[in-house]
């Protein structure tokens, strides 16, 4: 059953091949099975159980939607009502949320079944899933290998099987860059398409929720059902989301594809930079032209990420502070020693790091030299895409510049950790769409990811070239060993 | 040597929105702890803010009354300290672009106007409360005002002595009380006041270091916290020392003010867009329909009073501070038949000093609009006396019921029937010959004799016009 894709699941449940609650039993008795993946940090076999009984019973009266009775893996990032909730954190140690948020709602609305909440880094702060409190996660293609981060848990579930899709959210590249690492398919839409209401919040200027699937087809699927207006979160587009799927077919024949210089340079795996340009030439095949574009201030993508996102981090981390919900200290002196254990014990190392460079980077004198400097930079990378984006439909490159590294390999060195998302996180600063795609494994038979980058909104373009490039290629098809 | 003293005043005003400034929550004051802290007013993770667009609205109605620069493009920041009532570990407040600019307001002190500036007003959230009773050494968090909404108006350093703070205090009370936006009561917290106060040797052009004076309640304590500053910081500098920046508190049990933080202590609130809410834009459409809702200000009405009533500069000052003393009065002089002049008269007079006498505000007068128009129409249609009206109200005000059915169970009721006073004078004047020879002497005080053996008589009830007539006929 679990070498199905969502789709086809959609198919043979509505044929009556088996029923939501046998595919539930089946992912649930996969994840037991594959526990020392660590995929997940709390596994809802109960309640999975009724919403697969209810979901039955709507295919049954004929109420159902494609997504009703399929399971799904929820990114422990989101809040979901009556369910331990934690941001791979000890500080939500014990935290039951009372709400469900936005994208919760909205998937449960479709009868979708939750299987569980997915590992993450913590707070998803991090690009291998090692700073999560709850453990690393391995990556099933070699379990020594990280799954890539922050959505390492929701890409290793995804990629062993255990579920067929799994939200996931990126701030950097916490989508696209586990998705490569897991040889998946993974789309962060454009900033506001989906909403932020209920989803923990790291930069919220950079965070955007979406989803981790097997194929193109799937996310188009899926981000449908997610997308959409919330009153409830300001910076959430009031504007109509396009048909998805409507678009998929369509031929990309004189499609231009920009290909920035900078993605292709030195820093780059040849494996890697070989696989994309094997990926440029099937999409040329296709009738796709390509044309050279310039992003001149990429290279200064990684440090105006790293004063913003930590800036916006410290304060939107504020609030766990041991008064209200989650983890309080054991013992204490007095309100200060309280706020200084409490934060000190729950949170972990990097999360510390990026509060101290955050508030520093706020803090009077250094505000200008740092926040409204980064803040002029990521408008001038902006400008750049907006640039670039005259001359041609979508970008392309190497979603990250190598494949899957070994688990506590760059844990001292936090730069070379940031490298990683060095294609990722200038899409966060324009507030762009981007997927990225399996295009190849390496010679340890890891997989490789093509990232495509959208102009804003338009989300349409690089699923549907996504989806042409899959129907000609079947990097998307092949599973990790053992996991068939 | 001589000082001057330098104050300008923050003054933050609880906006009367039904609904919190970022959530549904409610605002009423008074609900038990925590009952209406919505997922919002709580900051459980994941939350957002969504701006109340009343709040807006309520804030551009105070910039226009000022005639201050409205900002249509304003942005909301983050202002970051920790505190257990401050949930989110940070105030949604507005920082460099306030939804309201630079504007006016005039104050009036011994006849004198001056105009004391209003450098900005902006929105923000206000915090929790923190609970110290009750919870054995233990804080209780309630957070309920979490969230409501709140315009902090900060004065330019134009005011020079308590008193004028005072004035200028009252003056935003008034206007804010006038627009509806706030119940401006000062026990419940919804009208609070710190002040930077300074002093500065006379003539000297820099301001001398101010310390911020928190936690004054009310109208009196803002004079007597400000004397008490002013004294202190010329003391320090008379006898050597140095005035530091600090915040100070305001003990009025002990009356005096204590250092709470010091400059060096003061916290960096790392200010910075709040990523979460755009800046938010009013367009011209907004601003011209909250333009059409501005009511008749404080200023307006005292002018309007001067003209239409020919009342004096002073008293319509009186009438109109308080829009509920102003719609008193003008519900009495729409009522009664009596004229504006009479009824300043006894509304600044005699209502205002009962009122005074037993600390009651105007809306919760013994006596209604309506009855005291009818008790000043009974003065008007001359069935009583002025002098016995005291009488009535004095009765009325005890709940003897309305001014007719107190003249009425005292027999009050004015002799203005000329005969009867007639007989009244003739039998006072024939059992006084002596005084009457006096008069004729050329006497003329001797007048008063008689009137006051008349009213003894008639038991103040006989008119005094009619007698003061009758007497002159009699005699001349």
């Amino acid at each position: 059953m679990h070498e199905k894709t969502v789709q086809q699941h959609a198919e043979a449940l509505k044929k009556g091949e088996y029923s939501s609650v046998e595919l539930t039993t089946h992912y649930l008795d996969r994840i037991k099975q594959h526990e020392s993946l660590n995929a997940f940090i709390t596994t809802t076999e109960s309640q999975a159980l009724e919403q697969a009984e209810r979901a039955d019973k709507r295919i049954q009266s004929g109420d159902a939607t494609t997504l009703t009775g399929i399971p799904i893996a929820q990114k422990d990032i989101f809040c979901t009502k009556g369910v331990l909730t934690t941001c791979g954190s000890k500080i939500l140690e014990g935290f039951i949320s009372p709400y469900d948020a936005t994208v919760i709602t909205k998937i449960n609305d479709q009868g979708m079944v939750m299987l569980g909440k997915t590992n993450m880094d913590e707070f998803a702060m991090g690009s291998s899933n090692e700073t999560s409190f709850y453990g690393p996660v391995q990556n099933p293609w070699d379990t020594g290998k990280v799954p890539g981060g922050s959505s390492g848990g929701s890409a290793s579930a995804v990629a062993a099987r255990l579920a067929p899709v799994a939200s996931a959210t990126d701030t950097g590249g916490s989508i696209r860059q586990p998705a490569a690492f897991c040889g998946l398919t993974g789309i962060k839409p454009s900033y506001g398409r989906v909403s932020r209401y209920g989803m923990i919040a790291f930069a919220s200027s950079l965070d955007q929720a979406g989803i981790i699937t097997r194929n193109a087809e799937d996310a188009a699927l899926m981000l449908q059902a997610m997308s959409g207006f919330d009153a409830r979160d300001s910076t959430s587009l009031d504007l109509e989301v396009p048909d998805y799927m409507a678009t998929l077919e369509d031929s990309i024949a004189g499609k231009t594809i920009g290909l920035p210089k900078e993605f292709f340079g030195d820093g780059v795996d040849s494996a890697v930079a070989d696989a994309i340009q094997l990926a440029i030439r099937e999409l040329e095949a296709l009738g796709a032209k390509t044309v050279e574009v310039e992003l001149p201030n990429s290279e200064v993508g990684i440090p105006c990420y790293y004063v913003l996102a930590p800036a916006e981090a410290s304060s939107n981390l504020s609030r766990f502070d041991g008064v209200r919900y989650g983890f309080r200290a054991g013992e204490y002196d007095d309100l200060n020693d309280m706020y200084e254990q409490t934060r000190a014990e729950g949170f972990g190392e990097e999360v510390q790091r990026r509060i101290m460079i955050g508030t520093y980077v706020l803090s009077s004198g250094y505000y200008d030299a740092y926040y409204i400097k980064a803040q002029k930079l990521r408008r001038m990378i902006s400008d750049d895409f907006t640039r670039a984006f005259q001359k041609c439909d979508l970008i392309a490159g190497p979603t990250t510049p190598g494949t899957a590294f070994p688990l506590a390999d760059k844990n001292d060195d936090p730069v070379a950790m940031y490298l990683n998302d060095i294609f990722t996180n200038s899409v966060n600063l324009a507030g762009l769409p981007g997927i990225s795609v399996g295009a190849g494994l390496d010679e340890a038979g890891l997989p490789i990811g093509l990232h495509l980058i959208g102009k804003y909104l338009d989300e349409s373009t690089i699923l549907n070239v996504a989806h042409q490039y899959q129907k000609v290629t079947d990097w998307h098809l092949k599973a990790p060993g053992g996991f068939a | 040597m001589q000082w001057e003293t330098v104050i300008g005043l923050e003054i933050h005003v609880q906006l009367q929105t039904k609904s919190k400034i970022f959530s549904g929550a409610s605002t009423a004051y008074g609900a038990a702890p925590n009952t209406q802290a919505c997922e919002v007013s709580i900051a459980l993770p994941g939350v957002l803010p969504v701006m109340n667009t009343e709040a807006a609205r309520l804030a551009v109605k105070f910039g226009l009354a000022i005639g201050a620069e409205i900002n249509q493009r304003s942005v909301f920041a983050r202002k970051n300290y920790f505190y257990p009532d401050l949930p989110k570990g940070y105030q949604i407040s507005q920082f460099e672009i306030p939804i309201v600019g630079k504007g006016e307001v005039e104050i009036e002190m011994d006849g004198k106007r001056r105009k004391i500036g209003v450098t900005r007003a902006h929105l923000e959230e206000d915090a929790g409360k923190s609970l110290h009773e009750n919870f054995d050494k233990e804080t209780g968090i309630d957070l309920n005002r979490a969230g409501t909404p709140l315009l902090e108006i900060v004065s330019e350093p134009d005011m020079r002595s308590a008193e004028e703070a005072v004035a200028y205090l009252r003056k935003i009370h008034s206007i804010v009380r006038y627009l509806g936006i706030s119940d401006g009561n000062m026990q419940e917290g919804s009208f609070r006041c710190d002040a930077n106060v300074s002093v500065r040797p006379v003539g000297q052009s820099e301001f001398g270091t101010r310390a911020e004076l928190k936690n004054i309640n009310s109208f009196r304590f803002v004079e007597k916290a400000i004397r008490i500053e002013v004294d202190r910081q010329i003391d320090l500098l008379e006898d050597g020392g140095e005035v530091v920046q600090e915040t100070r508190l305001y003990d009025s049990d002990k009356n005096e003010t204590r250092s709470m933080r010091s400059k060096e202590e003061a916290h960096d609130y790392r200010y910075f867009p709040d990523p979460d809410l755009p800046p938010m834009i009013l367009d011209d459409a907004f601003i011209a329909d909250v333009k059409q809702s501005l009511p008749e200000l404080p200023h307006e009405r005292k002018e309007r009073f001067i003209d239409s009533f020919s009342l004096g500069v002073q008293e319509s000052d009186q009438l109109t501070q308080d829009k509920a003393l102003a719609d008193f009065f003008e519900e009495v002089n729409t009522t009664s038949a009596a004229g504006p002049r009479i009824a300043c008269n006894w509304i600044l007079g005699e209502l205002s000093a009962s009122l005074n006498n037993e600390d009651l505000e105007i809306t919760q007068s013994k006596i209604s609009a309506p009855q005291m128009a009818t008790l000043l129409d009974r003065i008007h249609d001359k069935t009583i006396s002025g002098k016995l009206a005291k009488e009535v109200f004095a009765a009325m005000w005890q709940g003897e019921g309305d001014a007719d059915s107190v003249i009425e169970k005292r027999g009050l009721k004015q002799i203005t029937d000329s005969g009867e006073i007639e007989a009244i004078v003739d039998q006072v004047l024939a059992d006084a010959s002596d005084q009457v020879q006096q008069y004729k002497d050329g006497n003329q005080k001797v007048i008063g004799f008689f009137v006051g053996q008349i009213m003894k008589i008639s038991q103040g009830k006989a008119n005094p016009q009619q007698v003061n007539e009758i007497l002159r006929k009699k005699l001349d």
